[in-house]
């Protein structure tokens, strides 16, 4: 983050690159954004945990289907059958992929009112954190940071459960034949794919209102009225 | 103690805001020097242009005419990193509101800008206790701002402001939701730090309880700078204004 430019203030004769320097290293935001998560830990845990129903809908929809495709391609006629009663169609049923689809855009629309939320209750940290002589770039990583550790856990979490749901439902519902014919890989890219997606979500749904706070002016931390 | 150097010069500056259809002038042209060293305070009724004023002094807004110079450099034609390393070193901000950052400790408040400014952790742990012992409050270094009482917040706030050596401190209403005798101990603490370290105070206040302080005060009134006097032509003003 140095640049290599003298600051008007500074002696001639002074060091540029060291002195003139503003800077936030890796480690103290990731210290900043792990504190702020802890102290809202009810709220973070609300955002998480849409995340976490939107990502194990998905991840139970596509396990599902691994495992209605791992039976379809055993080829066994009662388990054909039984498929077919439960209105199995290859490749996944269009409702059920809108749903899906649904599910997420509902989840995201909430991740962003949430984090809009959070900026507007931290403006005046956010323009405190400036006047400090915070740049633009530490408030955007500041939230990233966090979206990006309220994504990890929730898309994990949900991806878990989603994969569990199935696998159970599945079992309750061809026997052991549903983990018999499920080949491993597929269910490892299912829940590699919803953990991305999740994952994906919330630094979507971070960006916007990050944006707005990193562009926060610092007068904002001098407004007297909460 | 004033000596001849200039710090701020403020020249010409106006400046107006759209409210709806209409614009209004809370600046009418002020022209302002303030020295290096000095405590000053600007005062002036609620409305009176004052925290325009000083939020220019600071580089927190930009005049719509004239000019701010900071060290004879026009904070105007600074770009925004520029900004920020003016705001890291060279003042230090305190708030009517504390403003500490509610999630970090005393200390971690005060390392913050030295984080910020490239100092190494255990250099910023080492001089951030310093600084809090200078304040007096020894044995709070890990207490959350909610932990602490509102003089000990503002004191939190005033070691922050010290961390990287300003040039000059801006203290808008510092004094604003303390009670009267918390106040009076940290404005005592403001000047005598002033002393001290030579930093340039700049408050905006309307607390007469400042003025005593002050080595001069400038008296804001309707966009325009109606009296800037010096310490000792103040003393009879205040006791008009005790009696009144």
């Amino acid at each position: 983050m140095s640049q290599k430019k003298r600051i008007p203030f500074q002696d001639p004769d002074s060091d540029t690159n060291i002195v003139a320097q503003v800077v936030l290293p890796f480690d103290k935001s990731l210290e900043i954004s792990i504190k702020s998560i802890k102290s809202r830990f009810l709220r973070n845990m609300v955002t998480v945990t849409s995340l976490i129903l939107a990502v194990s809908f998905l991840a139970y929809i596509l396990i599902g289907s691994d495992i209605s495709n791992g039976i379809y391609s055993s080829g066994q006629p009662d388990l054909m059958k039984m498929l077919e009663k439960s209105g199995y169609q290859v490749g996944g049923s269009a409702k059920e992929r809108w749903i899906v689809i649904l599910s997420l855009l509902v989840c995201t629309v909430g991740i962003i009112n949430a984090q809009l939320m959070a900026v507007t209750e931290r403006f005046r940290e956010i323009g405190t954190m400036k006047c400090l002589g915070a740049l633009d770039s530490f408030v955007l990583r500041l939230f990233v940071l966090e979206a990006s550790m309220q994504g990890v856990v929730g898309s994990l979490l949900g991806a878990i459960a989603g994969g569990v749901i199935a696998i159970l439902l599945g079992m309750l519902r061809f026997g052991f034949d549903a983990i018999k014919y499920l080949p491993l890989s597929d269910i490892g890219m299912s829940v590699l794919y919803s953990i991305i997606v999740g994952f994906g979500l919330s630094l979507v749904g971070v960006f916007y209102p990050a944006l707005i706070a990193a562009k926060m002016r610092p007068i904002e931390a001098m407004r007297v009225e909460e | 103690m004033p000596d001849s150097h200039t710090i701020v010069r403020v020249t010409g500056v106006t400046k107006s805001f759209k409210l709806g259809s209409t614009t209004v002038q809370a600046l009418k042209g002020v022209d302002l020097e303030i020295y290096a060293g000095e405590y000053l305070s600007i005062m002036g009724p609620s409305g009176s242009g004052k925290s325009t004023l000083f939020n220019m002094i600071g580089g927190l807004d930009k005049p719509t005419e004239g000019k701010v110079f900071i060290d004879e450099v026009d904070i105007a034609q600074l770009d925004a990193f520029e900004l920020a390393w003016l705001r890291n070193r060279k003042i230090g901000y305190i708030f009517q509101t504390f403003n500490l950052i509610q999630v970090m400790t005393a200390l971690e408040n005060i390392t913050l800008p030295m984080i910020f400014a490239g100092v190494h952790n255990d250099a910023a742990v080492k001089k951030g206790i310093e600084l809090l012992d200078l304040v007096g409050l020894q044995k709070r270094y890990n207490h959350k701002p909610q932990e602490l009482s509102g003089g000990q917040q503002q004191r939190v706030a005033i070691a922050r402001s010290l961390a990287n050596d300003p040039a000059i401190i801006l203290a808008d209403e510092p004094t604003g939701n303390l009670d009267l005798s918390t106040g009076e101990e940290i404005i005592k603490l403001m000047s005598a730090l002033s002393k001290e370290r030579g930093v340039t105070i700049i408050t905006a206040t309307h607390d007469y309880k400042m003025l005593n302080a002050s080595d001069r005060v400038v008296w804001i009134e309707d966009g325009l700078v109606k009296k800037v006097e010096n310490r000792d032509q103040l003393n009879i003003d205040v006791g008009c204004i005790r009696m009144a």
